[in-house]
């Protein structure tokens, strides 16, 4: 019967061919769905996997490690006229010998005296310096624990492995389990990590100047940006006439886009450093060379947000007798503004996520100092990462991971406003 | 709107003119060698909470970088102190001289040793420099034909040498970009290289091919380049016990209960052996100081001071638990006194 299908194409009905490539096409379209589905899903499983691995390495960064110490301020070891000359590490030195009196040998006194972190002295000398009637009386300080302590107490370093191999010694271990006994060991939450800028020990170093940094940048870059990008978009939308210069204005704005970043770093180096002579690491360079990186998103995103606006508003608007200005400011403007700035927070949040181009200008640098203003040296949560991420000590892993978690959270905030301003803002027609 | 762009316009220009006027720098800063890094960090960090001084600011920019930044002129605008994993060279310390940097105190400041080092759970390896040019070089003698050169055709350590493990040969180091690399190169690639009667023989005849074949890597995926984040080298140790990596002193020193170092030439990488100057893959670790810049930038002496101290750079200072390895003690108190005097250096 179908052998002599072809030849009697009669008695086949133009519904059965239809019902069939109906049935291919539904299933073509169900493939397509499974496949758009588990494209997502993939993604989701590796932003999932990231998260986890950040996450699962970071969150113990937020907890460090203290020892309780009682310490003997005693009235012979000040000079009240020269209160930072006091001998602060021997202070802190006395009050473990006081712990563990059985520790004779130098050796033993100087890992002993090695579970406590080097910032403690300055701790101490801060805590005296700001109320110097302390002197004389013993108080209980809890300072930051070394941080291959804090590593032992966070389950980081195996304490199962020969002796040769760990960092803490047999006797370190008995000490630490000793202060643990009393209590005298405890995780808690890592202020540090929030209130200092960056130090070589791990348990004293902290992103607040790498904040600082970044926002000292980001809020030069949207000075400039935003009113540039804006602007530009307005002129090139409203006013410019057709030519092929405009054109050609164009294709460059859109192939600036597309520019790797660290070509706006050596333009950086080249022009704002080596030819106007603004200062190395500073953030108002930062800030100029991520102004170029981002002006182009901005004027691309503003420009489509002023195309959006449909013409007759703006005939309306030169109907009733209002300027070409008037027009643009009074009508088009307002309703374009909440896609200029949510371009402008992608934007934004880009340029926050950047270390590239801010090598060529100096602001790879260790900088202990929070910076004060946009002239002073400084650097970027993204430097601060890479730098962490290339120190030997085991301690600055979970910190890197923590800065990570932070500078998400910033981008997270960031991308989530850009959202909001657009579903909240937009006008559809 | 219109107003605030002519605001954030004023405010722009506003800002680059002050930023012409601030000139003066109260700080000290250093740029150069990561691998001095992470030493002169902590005596900056140290330095900055002792003194009354601001705390210096390092650039980690490679010692060539550097060493260019800091012969570029004397200024504030210019660095006061380049750190090196390297001497300078006389190149380099001609262009300071042109630039007007005439006057430069050189302080070396103690060793950091290359290790090649595998994962704990595999057996330590005993490996002559001989061994590692031929496992590493991208052309080796023909054994054959003597006096030409074939690619390398090595795959496991074995076909290295019969002593070796019989594990396929997989080494992850740092990029030509790298002065670890640099240092890896004139150390082990050249020392090696100097074995084979043969490599000799074109040292006189043919200089160039004799340079290449000593000192250039394979490329066929035998030797890994791994980025200059050390780090990631020893993870990649800890998931692949078949494998070699190749990086400072101080990362095996953080890391002795996962990963070890193999001995070169029967020394292995520990401190004492380093310090001996018994292991023979070590460099001496420099800075160079501009004494012009002494008495306009505040700080200068006295972080010099700070770093020449035996609390810092001596045998139990705080550098060696950074994975410095100090200097014997006369070398460092000569090293101290040319600080103290600021004696200039001079290169022929």
């Amino acid at each position: 019967m179908q052998d002599v299908e072809p030849s009697a194409p009669s008695s086949v009905r133009t519904i059965d061919i239809i019902n069939r490539r109906l049935n291919k096409r539904y299933r073509a379209e169900k493939r397509f769905k499974r496949l758009g589905l588990a494209a997502i899903l993939s993604s989701l499983l590796f932003l999932g996997l990231l998260f986890t691995s950040i996450v699962s390495q970071g969150y113990s960064a937020f907890v460090q490690t203290y020892i309780l110490l009682d310490i003997h301020f005693s009235r012979d070891a000040f000079d009240v006229s020269n209160l930072a000359g006091a001998d602060y590490n021997g202070l802190i030195r006395k009050s473990l010998q006081s712990l563990f009196p059985e520790v004779r040998d130098r050796q033993e006194k100087r890992m002993l005296n090695g579970l406590v972190s080097s910032g403690a002295p300055f701790q101490i000398q801060k805590m005296v310096m700001s109320d110097t009637s302390m002197i004389g009386s013993t108080r209980s300080v809890w300072v930051p624990a070394d941080d291959d302590v804090d590593m032992l107490m966070k389950g980081r370093i195996d304490r199962s492995a020969p002796e040769a191999e760990r960092r803490l010694k047999d006797v370190q271990l008995g000490w630490i389990d000793g202060l643990r006994g009393d209590l005298r060991l405890k995780k808690k939450f890592n202020r540090i990590f929030f209130t200092s800028g960056d130090s070589r020990e791990p348990e004293l170093a902290g992103i607040l100047g790498a904040t600082m940094g970044s926002m000292y940048t980001l809020i030069v870059t949207l000075l400039l940006s935003f009113p540039v990008g804006v602007a530009s978009a307005i002129y090139l939308e409203e006013f410019a006439p057709r030519n092929k210069w405009v054109d050609l204005i164009e294709v460059n704005i859109n192939n600036l886009a597309a520019v790797p970043s660290i070509v706006f770093g050596l333009l950086g180096l080249a022009v704002f450093l080596n030819f106007f002579g603004l200062p190395r690491s500073a953030p108002l360079v930062g800030g100029l060379v991520l102004t170029l990186m981002t002006l182009p998103t901005i004027i691309i995103a503003s420009r489509v947000s002023i195309q959006s606006v449909p013409p007759s508003i703006r005939e309306a608007a030169l109907g009733v007798g209002a300027s070409k200005m008037q027009t643009v400011f009074h009508h088009v403007m307002p309703l374009a503004i909440p896609g200029m700035l949510t371009g402008t927070i992608i934007g934004m949040a880009r340029a926050l996520g950047e270390s590239a181009p801010l090598l060529m200008i100096g602001m790879v640098a260790f900088i202990v100092d929070p910076p004060g203003g946009i002239l002073e040296p400084a650097t970027v949560l993204p430097v601060q990462i890479y730098l962490w991420a290339d120190s030997p000590e085991r301690a600055f892993v979970e910190r890197t991971s923590a800065a990570i978690i932070v500078l998400l959270a910033f981008l997270m905030v960031m991308n989530a406003a850009a959202v909001f301003l657009r579903s909240r803002f937009e006008r559809r027609w | 709107m219109k107003k605030s762009i002519v605001v954030g316009l004023a405010a722009a220009l506003c800002v680059s003119g002050v930023a012409v006027e601030a000139s003066a720098r109260d700080y000290i800063s250093i740029v150069g060698s990561s691998t001095v890094y992470p030493f002169a960090t902590t005596v900056a960090e140290q330095f900055g909470k002792a003194t009354r001084f601001k705390t210096p600011k390092i650039e980690s920019t490679g010692s060539g970088g550097g060493l260019k930044l800091f012969c570029s002129g004397i200024g504030t605008e210019y660095p006061d102190i380049a750190n090196a994993s390297r001497r300078i060279k006389k190149s380099e310390y001609e262009q300071c001289r042109e630039k007007g940097v005439k006057e430069i105190v050189e302080v070396k400041i103690g060793y950091d040793g290359i290790v090649l080092a595998n994962s704990k759970n595999a057996p330590q390896m005993d490996i002559e420099r001989k061994d590692l040019f031929l496992a590493l070089a991208k052309s080796v003698p023909d054994p054959a034909n003597e006096g030409t050169f074939i690619d390398n055709p090595h795959k496991t350590w074995k076909d290295v040498n019969p002593a070796l493990p019989a594990v396929k040969i997989e080494v992850l180091g740092p990029p030509p970009t790298s002065g670890t690399r640099d240092a890896f190169v004139e150390l082990v690639m050249d020392e090696g290289c100097a074995a084979f009667p043969s490599i000799e023989a074109l040292k006189n005849t043919d200089k160039d091919r004799y340079k290449s074949i000593c000192q250039t890597i394979r490329e066929d995926g035998v030797y890994i380049e791994a980025g200059e984040n050390d780090n990631l080298i020893v993870q990649k140790l800890n998931v692949n016990p078949d494998a070699y990596g190749i990086f400072g002193f101080s990362f095996l020193d953080q890391n002795t209960d996962r990963i070890q170092g193999s001995k070169i030439e029967g020394k292995s990488p520990a401190f004492e052996e380093i310090a001996a100057g018994a292991y023979p893959v070590s460099r001496p670790l420099y800075f160079y100081v501009k004494k012009a810049h002494i008495g306009t930038i505040p700080g200068i002496e006295e972080y010099l001071a700070e770093f020449t101290s035996d609390k810092a750079w001596g045998e139990e200072g705080y550098l060696t638990d950074k994975g410095l390895i100090p200097m014997p003690d006369d070398e460092r108190l000569r090293f101290a006194d040319d600080v103290k005097s600021l004696r200039p250096l001079t290169m022929e």
